[in-house]
């Protein structure tokens, strides 16, 4: 008999003997798959609400600029040489220039232009628009901007900004912090059931030392069987999520249309990879470090 | 095949069970280890199976210091030896076959191979018509040779059975003496540690007494009775 004949015969008894011991610890078994079904539906309720979140603020964020008025006997050299400075100001994204004929033309739009009849002249500054690659650069920016020479003023929102980015930054924080904890609990609540069905096969385990098992012949129908009961929990977690998510969404965006929500499916999808990694992860370790301690004959 | 050099075991809370015992087991002996209990015959048992390393002292079985063994090395040490135990260790949930074939899947044996060896084993054990009754369908002499087939299975060099008839009545342990002694005389090694003292007197083995860890007799068809 050849090795890989041996390690056949090996294989087939692994999957054999892992799918046996989920049939007849069936109710276990349930109740592995339950307990990793409901602590990754949670952990994906959370992670889709931190998505939203986290898509929210960005929104919000993402309408942050500076406006940034120049003086108004600047020469188009001095106008295109503090174009390049701004751009070299560090965390700046673009530079739009917007002529106060644009200005002007802008506002007659906005508010009408018999409104504007009897302006004879332009009363509004050239100016640039300024984003920043990260928003939360925004005050620092300007302010570094506002010392340039040749700046009149800069806007941005001052002290609204300060306040919005305190609240998105808040909105993340909580939810790294509820999935972090939410994650534990599902590791924990896993190792736990896996282990109580490990536990009611130490007899099993320490037999098959004495007949002279390896520790990885011995291991590896569980890490089969944790890695079914994972991979099966997570994958009702995630079908339940799915569905529930898509119901949930089209109420609320019936309701406040303009909540920008996430709703394509290239958008949640790593959410639903996320779930069924986990699932099969805590499987595998719930279940070798759950034999482990049994291995020690 | 088997000796102990020196060996003695000290456990951590500070009981000697080995002090400084000498051995050797020669192919095709049939010993029996004899002593009150304490006397250190489970510790000499584990001791040889790599269960436990000794304190002092060296392990030379088949050829190798078991004592240095790694630990990926000791599963196939363990295949060489058949264990069989008083309190039987049979998977309640396998039939007789599949006990016994479990014993040879752990090698990675195949099918074919299985379907040929297990019943060969069962008939030498007198168990060819129960192969598909589960242990608590048996009696405790049946359950026990489920254990001897069991053993036997990987044609183990070596066959230690601690206290085999330990909850077993007198005929039905001297019906499995009777099989010890033929599986003995087919060329395998036996070591039972045992206090039933009727069964050493009749057979007329080599007995090794034990006492407070030490060695107190070694005699070629001896009788029980140790201290002295």
């Amino acid at each position: 008999m050849g090795l890989t004949a041996m390690a056949l015969n090996t294989v087939r008894y692994y999957f054999r003997e892992a799918f046996t011991s989920l049939r007849r610890n069936g109710w276990l078994s349930l109740a592995s798959i339950g307990t990793v079904t409901v602590s990754l539906f949670i952990l994906g309720c959370c992670l889709l609400l931190v998505l939203n979140a986290n898509k929210l603020a960005g929104a919000l964020e993402s309408m942050l600029e500076i406006s940034v008025f120049l003086k108004n006997d600047l020469a188009e050299e001095q106008v295109r040489r503090l174009r390049e400075e701004i751009k070299f100001v560090p965390g700046v994204a673009e530079v739009e220039f917007i002529s106060k004929e644009q200005a002007l033309e802008k506002m007659r739009q906005s508010i009408g232009a018999d409104k504007l009849e009897g302006l004879d002249y332009n009363p509004l500054p050239d100016a640039f628009r300024v984003k920043t690659i990260d928003p939360q650069q925004v005050p620092r920016v300007a302010g570094e901007i506002a010392k340039l020479a040749g700046v009149e003023e800069v806007r941005y929102g001052q002290g609204l900004v300060e306040k919005l980015l305190m609240v998105t930054r808040g909105i993340r924080m909580a939810g790294w912090v509820s999935m972090a904890v939410l994650g534990v609990a599902a590791v924990f609540l896993i190792f736990t059931t896996i282990r109580v069905s490990v536990f009611s096969r130490r007899r099993e385990i320490n037999i098959m030392k004495y007949l002279g098992a390896t520790n990885w012949f011995i291991r590896f129908p569980f890490l089969l069987e944790g890695m079914f009961l994972g991979v099966a929990g997570a994958f009702l977690a995630a079908v339940t999520v799915y569905y529930g998510y898509f119901l949930i969404i089209k109420e609320v965006s019936a309701l406040i249309p303009f909540f920008p929500l996430a709703n394509q499916l290239n958008e949640i999808s790593p959410v639903f990879a996320c779930i069924i990694g986990l699932g099969l992860v805590i499987g595998a370790a719930g279940s070798v470090l759950s034999v482990h301690r049994f291995l020690n004959v | 095949m088997l000796r102990l050099y020196n060996v003695s075991k000290v456990y951590p809370n500070g009981v000697t069970a080995l002090d400084n015992v000498n051995l050797h087991v020669r192919r095709g002996d049939f010993l029996f280890l004899v002593g009150p209990s304490g006397a250190g015959k489970t510790t000499l048992a584990r001791l040889v199976f790599r269960e436990e390393l000794p304190t002092r002292g060296q392990v030379i079985f088949n050829g190798k210091n078991i004592v240095r063994l790694r630990a990926r090395e000791i599963p196939f040490h363990r295949r060489k030896i058949g264990m069989i135990f008083q309190d039987f260790r049979l998977l309640p949930q396998k039939n007789v076959f599949e006990n016994v074939a479990f014993a040879l899947e752990v090698t990675g044996a195949s099918p074919k191979e299985i379907k040929k060896r297990v019943p060969e084993v069962l008939g030498l054990v007198g168990l060819e018509g129960k192969a598909k009754m589960f242990p608590h369908q048996l009696s405790g002499g049946e359950q026990q040779r489920v254990c001897v087939a069991r053993a036997l299975v990987n044609n183990p060099l070596l066959i230690i059975a601690d206290e085999p008839t330990g909850n077993l009545d007198p005929e039905t342990s001297w019906e499995l003496m009777k099989l010890f002694q033929r599986i003995n005389e087919q060329g395998t090694t036996i070591i039972m540690a045992t206090h039933a003292w009727d069964i050493v007197n009749a057979m007329k083995k080599r007995v090794v007494a034990l006492a407070q860890g030490r060695i107190v007799r070694d005699e070629e068809s001896g009788a029980y009775s140790y201290g002295a």
